[in-house]
């Protein structure tokens, strides 16, 4: 009896539990209530950059918002584990901060059409910003060479002579600086290290990856960790997505002979004016950012996040709901809602045109 | 100080009165507090009263006073107990400042959404203020629930057996594994699930299921602990007795043992819930992110992942990954934290209400 | 054992529904063994492809997997050793409070509140230790640095937020303080009263009475105690991969930026972005986790079972 009782009483919070959880609201209603025209319907799976997480989440609101029937999943992975997901076919496009490299154009693309090779096209472009937190220092002038010896550890205190001269107004503390960097792979990393290795290599001899080299500073976890790491600290510096600074103090970085502040203008700017790299298919679009630029309307420390899929999939449907998301994503719409939502910086008119032509062929 | 010393009674002469010590204990705090606040007034004020350490330094200051008055008054060994109950004391204190203060952080931050949307919706098309974790507490429900599905049958057989068959090599074998494996990391029990499923379907597996699994491995030696030592408190006399009257062992231990012992089982077994429900590692690793509601435990179209949000890793998600507008995400990990909290301490209750009222009326010892 | 001895004389009779419920509950018997069989045959299993492949396949390219690993293994060991530290004596002091000093009518509720710190999931103990606790310990650890600085462990420099191994370390200390504390108060509780008593008469005070009867006889139970909680120090995840500033290091300085990771947080850290082998590689370095808490484990059950052979409570 007493056992009968347990069960009716587990049961009866069970059941409560579940009734009190039943179903999300924002999730149903809207299905019958479709005012959308859309004919599309299916899941797409992506995995890739976390850099492109926010913006992805932006987009996929949208086009889920305008197509009922289907459902995006992204999850941020990281680069390398979404081109690799995408090659073995788990995965329906990956987003990713570097380009297929040739080793991986080469292999074969199991979710594509025999004997199709991928597209690929930037579709993300977001600043990077060196964030800092010091007592009583509002703006901070620095150039590639000081920023590559303060986050290699050559550069130890606020005062040292390399950062007062660049900022002489500025009044810098005696004390020492904690660096704050990634300490996951990832294409900020990336980016960061290939602008100060291409524009101070002898202050930064090692080559860009996606983990920083360097066993010195601070690490944390993600943008939102290093963003925590500098807020809550003292005497702290950090990179990261512009975006993400917030009510962070952010540095200005030396472009030819002046101080450029980081802005979405300039980030696209620099995109625009880099060449694209030769030697690849019509459907490839991977770009060689001019990193020692000298153009004062640039900002060269900027990350490029791609998105890459199939010209032509094996499978017709997957075809058309990733040429229609990737439609939306990379039109002046699309590109909106990732600038609000996740404060990239928009692609300039040309290359979304090429980009557009791109994304037209895919089948 | 003098009055306690001039005491003229033989029999509490070079003792020190009941109401000294507390009396002590407020003039050291006080006086910290008061040495501490001239201190961060004479810094310019940038250094704020901290009425932790404040306490904190009058704490070690009693320490010394009561030792040192103890030592005059009474006599060395005295002054060491006190100094020591001093010190016993202060662990105490110091071990609730933790909890206090995690109470009163996830209390103040986590009421912030702690609201109805909260509750009924998830985090699809959302990327900025609003939505909830309605789907991290469908999935916590549902991976917890399969994990107690699979564990309570394993772990209460097992208890039966060791208690009531259990011979021998193997019934020793048992009981040391079943320790071996309430020493498990919690995310080694998640690369076992993950290690399993990956084998099957590919290393992008992201399933339900695989967390249930994980927190199984969890959740099973508790179970069976708990369960063994509820089933050897019934009194040999009532096995006995059926056993008397003709009735099979296992009707003895279904309708006899069982039922004597159903409240400290049940109690055992919610408790054990209430460890695996805040297990985020083993989660991470095999159940994934998602934004949408996910009522399936396993895979819906083969060849694609089928992640399940749970409130763990809704509240790391939200911490770790967040919009470009931080604070609603952190808003929403403290709230989920405090569902969280929550959870489990209305898991606790039922637990001890369980024991209360389904214990049975004669005590089995 | 408590279960009725066989009839004598005679075979028993024996039923269908004993034969299967008997059958049944050895089945989930060795349903225990199989779990744990194919936890380590599938640890193994996907650790191999690590162990074998070329380290430069690995992250941060290591001279061989026990390089990769080493460091980890360190950082495991060392910030659940400084966690112990810290939290043994306190456990064993609230112990001693509860089960001895405090009034009888309350130290059951006492007890209960420190074992709600037990039902803090420790994901919401990260939340705090890297929200609350890192950026209130950071002017401490400043001012450790600039006064004691001499002493290796607090050499500098500073770590500018406070996300350093000793916060890591407090945050665990406070995870595993309800579980030290608990078993330590039952076996605080079960010292024969007639020794206690017997000291009181004698004119003790009450901590000589406790360092001569109640200690001597809880302190194979406390080491044990002690073990549990390093065991759970070491395998803890969430917590220490939320506060840590991690680096690839071996260093025992307790308050730089600069510190080792753990194994238990390296793999949550790096598992979600991981691909290819270096998802075994990360599933290796927590079979190695595995192999230490088993060990760890193993002393705390000898230690109890030595304790049962010579007590006379059980």
């Amino acid at each position: 009896m007493k056992s009968r009782n347990l069960i009716a009483a587990g049961a009866l919070f069970g059941a409560v539990a579940l009734a009190l959880t039943g179903c999300a609201t924002n999730e149903t209603g809207t299905n019958d209530s479709s005012g959308s025209t859309s004919s599309l319907s299916g899941t797409l799976t992506g995995t890739g950059a976390s850099s492109q997480g926010s913006a992805q989440e932006a987009w996929i609101a949208a086009f889920q918002t305008a197509n009922n029937a289907v459902t995006v999943n992204y999850s941020p992975d990281g680069s390398g584990a979404g081109r690799k997901a995408f090659i073995a076919g788990g995965a329906d496009f990956a987003g990713s901060d570097s380009a297929l490299s040739d080793d991986e154009l080469a292999s074969t693309f199991t979710a594509c059409a025999a004997g199709t090779s991928p597209v690929e096209f930037p579709a993300y472009i977001s600043p990077i910003a060196v964030v800092f937190k010091v007592e009583g220092v509002t703006s901070l002038n620095l150039d590639a060479d000081t920023l590559a010896k303060i986050f290699s550890g050559a550069i130890t205190t606020w005062n040292d002579p390399a950062i007062t001269a660049l900022n002489p107004d500025a009044s810098l503390p005696d004390a020492t600086i904690t660096a704050v960097h990634r300490s996951d792979d990832s294409g900020t990393t990336k980016n960061f290290t290939d602008y100060l290795h291409t524009v101070a290599p002898t202050a930064w001899d090692q080559d860009p990856a996606d983990a920083f080299p360097f066993t010195t500073g601070e690490g944390a976890k993600g943008t939102s960790g290093v963003i925590d790491a500098v807020t809550n600290g003292t005497n702290t510096i950090g990179y990261a997505d512009l975006s993400k600074a917030g009510s962070l103090a952010v540095a200005s970085i030396k472009v030819g002979d002046s101080f450029v502040v980081p802005t979405a203008e300039g980030g696209a700017a620099v995109v625009n004016d880099s060449p694209v790299v030769e030697g690849r298919g019509a459907g490839d679009i991977a770009i060689k950012i001019n990193r020692s630029t000298t153009d004062s309307t640039h900002y060269p420390l900027v990350l490029v996040s791609y998105l890459i899929g199939c010209e032509q999939y094996s499978d017709s449907a997957k075809g058309a709901l990733v040429k229609a998301y990737f439609d939306y994503v990379t039109s002046a719409d699309g590109q909106a809602t990732a600038a609000t939502a996740a404060g990239s910086a928009p692609l300039s008119a040309d290359l979304s045109a090429k980009v557009a032509a791109v994304v037209a062929t895919i089948k | 100080m003098s009055t306690t010393a001039s005491t003229t009674s033989s029999l509490i002469s070079g003792q020190l009165k009941k109401r000294v010590p507390w009396l002590l204990l407020v003039a050291c705090i006080a006086v910290a507090g008061l040495v501490l606040g001239i201190a961060g007034l004479s810094n310019g004020g940038t250094i704020p009263f901290d009425p932790v350490g404040g306490l904190i330094v009058g704490f070690i200051l009693y320490g010394i006073a009561i030792y040192a008055v103890s030592r005059r008054v009474e006599n060395p060994r005295k002054a060491k107990d006190r100094l020591v109950t001093a010190v016993v004391s202060g662990a105490f204190i110091l071990a609730l400042t933790p909890l206090i203060s995690v109470a009163w952080t996830v209390l103040s931050n986590g009421l912030a959404r702690f609201d109805v949307a909260f509750f009924t919706q998830s985090m699809r098309n959302i990327t900025g203020d609003g939505g909830g974790a309605a789907h991290a507490i469908t999935g916590t429900l549902l991976i917890t629930l399969a994990a107690t599905i699979i564990s309570v049958p394993i772990g209460l057989l097992t208890a039966i057996y060791l208690v009531e068959y259990g011979r021998g090599n193997f019934a020793k074998a048992i009981t040391f594994l079943v320790d071996v494996m309430t020493g498990i990391p919690s995310i080694v029990a998640g690369l076992f699930a993950y290690g399993l499923f990956s084998l099957f379907f590919g290393a992008w597996i992201r399933v339900g299921i695989g967390g249930a699994v994980a927190l199984s491995v969890l959740m099973i030696p508790v179970v069976v602990r708990s369960s063994e030592e509820m089933l050897r408190l019934v009194p040999n006399e009532l096995r006995e007795a059926a056993y008397a009257l003709g009735v099979p062992k296992w009707l003895t231990i279904v309708k006899v043992v069982i039922p004597t012992s159903i409240a400290g089982i049940a109690t055992g077994i919610t408790l054990a819930i209430s460890r695996i429900i805040g297990e985020t590692a083993p989660l991470l690793v095999i159940a994934g992110f998602t934004s949408s509601m996910n009522y399936n435990l396993f895979l819906s179209t083969p060849g694609s992942p089928n992640p399940m949000m749970t409130l763990p890793v809704f509240v790391y998600d939200s911490y770790a990954n967040p919009g470009a507008n931080v604070q609603p995400y952190l808003d929403r990990a403290w709230a989920a934290a405090l569902t969280l909290i929550l959870i489990v301490m209305l898991l606790n209750l039922i637990a001890r209400l369980i024991a209360r009222f389904f214990a049975p009326k004669t005590s089995g010892r | 054992m408590t279960t009725a001895t066989k009839p004598k004389g005679g075979k028993p009779i024996t039923r269908l529904g004993d034969r299967i419920f008997s059958r049944s509950t050895f089945v989930a018997g060795a349903a225990i063994l199989a779990v744990l069989a194919a936890v380590a045959i599938f640890l193994v299993a996907q650790s191999l492809p690590a162990l074998l492949t070329d380290p430069a396949n690995l992250k941060g390219e290591p001279s061989s997997f026990w390089a990769y690993v080493g460091p980890l293994v360190f950082g495991t060991l060392w910030s659940a050793t400084i966690a112990l530290v810290l939290a043994l004596p306190v456990a064993i002091g609230i112990a001693l409070f509860i089960s001895h000093y405090a009034p009888r009518r309350l130290a059951s509720i006492l007890g209960y509140i420190i074992d709600l710190l037990a039902a803090v999931p420790s994901v919401v103990f990260g939340l705090w230790g890297i929200k609350v606790l890192a950026p209130a310990v950071q002017p401490l650890y400043t001012f450790l640095v600039d006064h004691f600085g001499w002493i290796p462990l607090f050499s500098g420099p500073v770590s500018g937020t406070g996300r350093t191994i000793l916060t890591a370390a407090i945050v665990l200390a406070v995870m595993i303080l309800p579980i030290i504390t608990a078993l330590s108060r039952e076996v605080f509780l079960q010292t024969p009263k007639l020794h206690e008593e017997a000291a009181l008469a004698l004119g003790a005070t009450r901590w000589e009475m406790i360092t001569m009867a109640v200690l001597p006889f809880g302190r194979s139970g406390v080491i044990s105690a002690a073990m549990l909680g390093l065991g759970r120090a070491l395998g803890e995840t969430m917590a220490v991969a939320m506060v840590l500033s991690p680096s690839t290091v071996v260093s025992f300085a307790l308050v730089t930026s600069v510190n080792p990771n753990t194994i238990a947080a390296n793999i949550a850290l790096n598992f979600p972005e991981a691909f290819g082998v270096n998802i075994n590689a990360l599933i290796a370095t927590g079979l190695v986790l595995f192999v230490i808490t088993f060990i760890v484990n193993f002393i705390a059950r000898w230690a109890v079972n030595r304790r049962k052979d010579f007590s006379g409570a059980n």
